[in-house]
């Protein structure tokens, strides 16, 4: 058997959905006030589930790779059109701090109950049909600044493989540690009980009855 | 009977397990996680029950009503996955909490107008670059893609500038 399996079947699909909105939730995702702390500094799991979760599977396809495993060039690599992926990332990332969920955490919120996660998605449903509507002016403006085909950071900063990991890997420890420094003087990384209880209550105690902070 | 919700991972324990989710997605798929595709296909599917000639027509929508049934692709598989895996995962740890969600300094009607102009932002810029955190920002990333860190450095600047400007919103 060779791999990549190349397999779009349902089965393939539902299993790394599953897999991937399992994790998603276990990190508390589903929760746009946990995900917003990061930009106010006081809970950096997002950066942090982000970074652990590209070294690891950086790594595992670097493994792969080197043992024969997968083929160089088997997986899809994106291509870079530097305006609009770094205004549709600004985009994103400001829409984001604002309306408190990406595309796919918004999907982990209307699973875990929130009921702003289905406004979101209207509102994403809103944005996509309004990008369609300027498609055709924006052409230009969409494939401008392109690199080259599916360009890797070994090729842009022509040092080995290895060496990009390492260096990702210090970038990434470098962030945990400060992260969680900052995340101690700012009150702590928010917990699942503070983000189950709407606004404006006290958190539930075991026993059901409201806790006095 | 109010359950007290179990606790989050921590990010370790959950990046570990959404590197791997993301590893065999690779594994099994060539391709790495996405989710605004699912939400780009369930925009064109809407539009063309709403407005058929107008989104056969269109530049972008357009191709995705040629091929035939927009929603039937492996996008839609995994995010209806994304749902499934989610709830079991909130079921099973108490961590269902149906409310709006919102900061401690709005009202629930303000918040749903952020949440409806921030996810509008986050639909159009989506499609700008091509992709979301999810398929740009982790699977590009994941595969040292120049443009997954493009991304990552737009909507990590963008994130704190908005959030600064915005205090109010969350904080």
């Amino acid at each position: 058997m060779s791999f990549p399996l190349y397999d779009y079947g349902i089965a393939s699909g539902l299993i790394s959905g599953v897999l991937f909105g399992y994790a998603l939730e276990a990190a508390g995702f589903g929760s746009p006030r946990k995900l917003t702390a990061q930009f106010s500094l006081r809970d950096f799991s997002v950066f942090k589930v982000m970074f652990t979760a590209v070294l690891v599977c950086a790594v595992g396809l670097y493994l792969l790779r080197m043992g024969g495993i997968i083929a160089d060039n088997a997986v899809f690599v994106p291509t870079l059109f530097f305006w609009a992926i770094l205004v549709g990332g600004l985009l994103i990332g400001g829409g984001f701090a604002l309306g408190g969920y990406c595309p796919g955490t918004s999907l982990v919120g209307i699973s875990s109950g929130r009921i702003d996660a289905v406004v979101f998605t209207i509102g994403m449903i809103g944005g996509t049909a309004a990008f369609a509507f300027v498609y055709e002016p924006l052409q230009d403006f969409y494939f401008a600044g392109k690199g080259p085909d599916a360009q890797r950071l070994p090729d842009l900063l022509g040092i080995p493989e290895w060496a990009v990991l390492v260096i990702l890997g210090v970038f990434a420890l470098a962030g945990f540690a400060v992260g969680s420094l900052l995340e101690r003087a700012r009150g702590g990384p928010l917990t699942a009980e503070e983000v189950c209880t709407p606004a404006g209550e006290e958190p539930m105690s075991a026993s059901g009855h409201a806790m006095k902070i | 009977m109010i359950e007290k919700p179990q606790p989050f991972w921590s990010p370790v324990a959950a990046g570990v397990a959404l590197g791997l989710a993301l590893l065999l997605t690779f594994v099994i798929t060539g391709n790495g996680l996405g989710a605004s595709g699912f939400i780009t296909r369930f925009a064109a599917q809407t539009s063309a029950w709403v407005a058929p000639e107008a989104t056969a027509t269109n530049a972008y929508f357009g191709p995705f009503i040629q091929a035939g049934k927009p929603l039937v692709s492996w996008i839609t598989w995994e995010a209806i996955g994304v749902l499934i895996g989610a709830y079991l995962g909130s079921r099973n740890a108490g961590r269902i909490s149906v409310q709006v969600e919102r900061g401690p300094s709005i009202g629930r009607g303000e918040r749903m107008v952020y949440a409806l102009i921030g996810g509008a932002l986050v639909g159009f810029g989506a499609r700008l670059a091509r992709g979301c955190t999810s398929g740009l920002g982790l699977s590009g990333g994941a595969t040292l893609a120049v443009a997954g860190f493009v991304f990552l450095i737009g909507f990590f600047a963008a994130g704190f500038l908005v959030s600064a400007v915005f205090r109010r919103a969350w904080q």
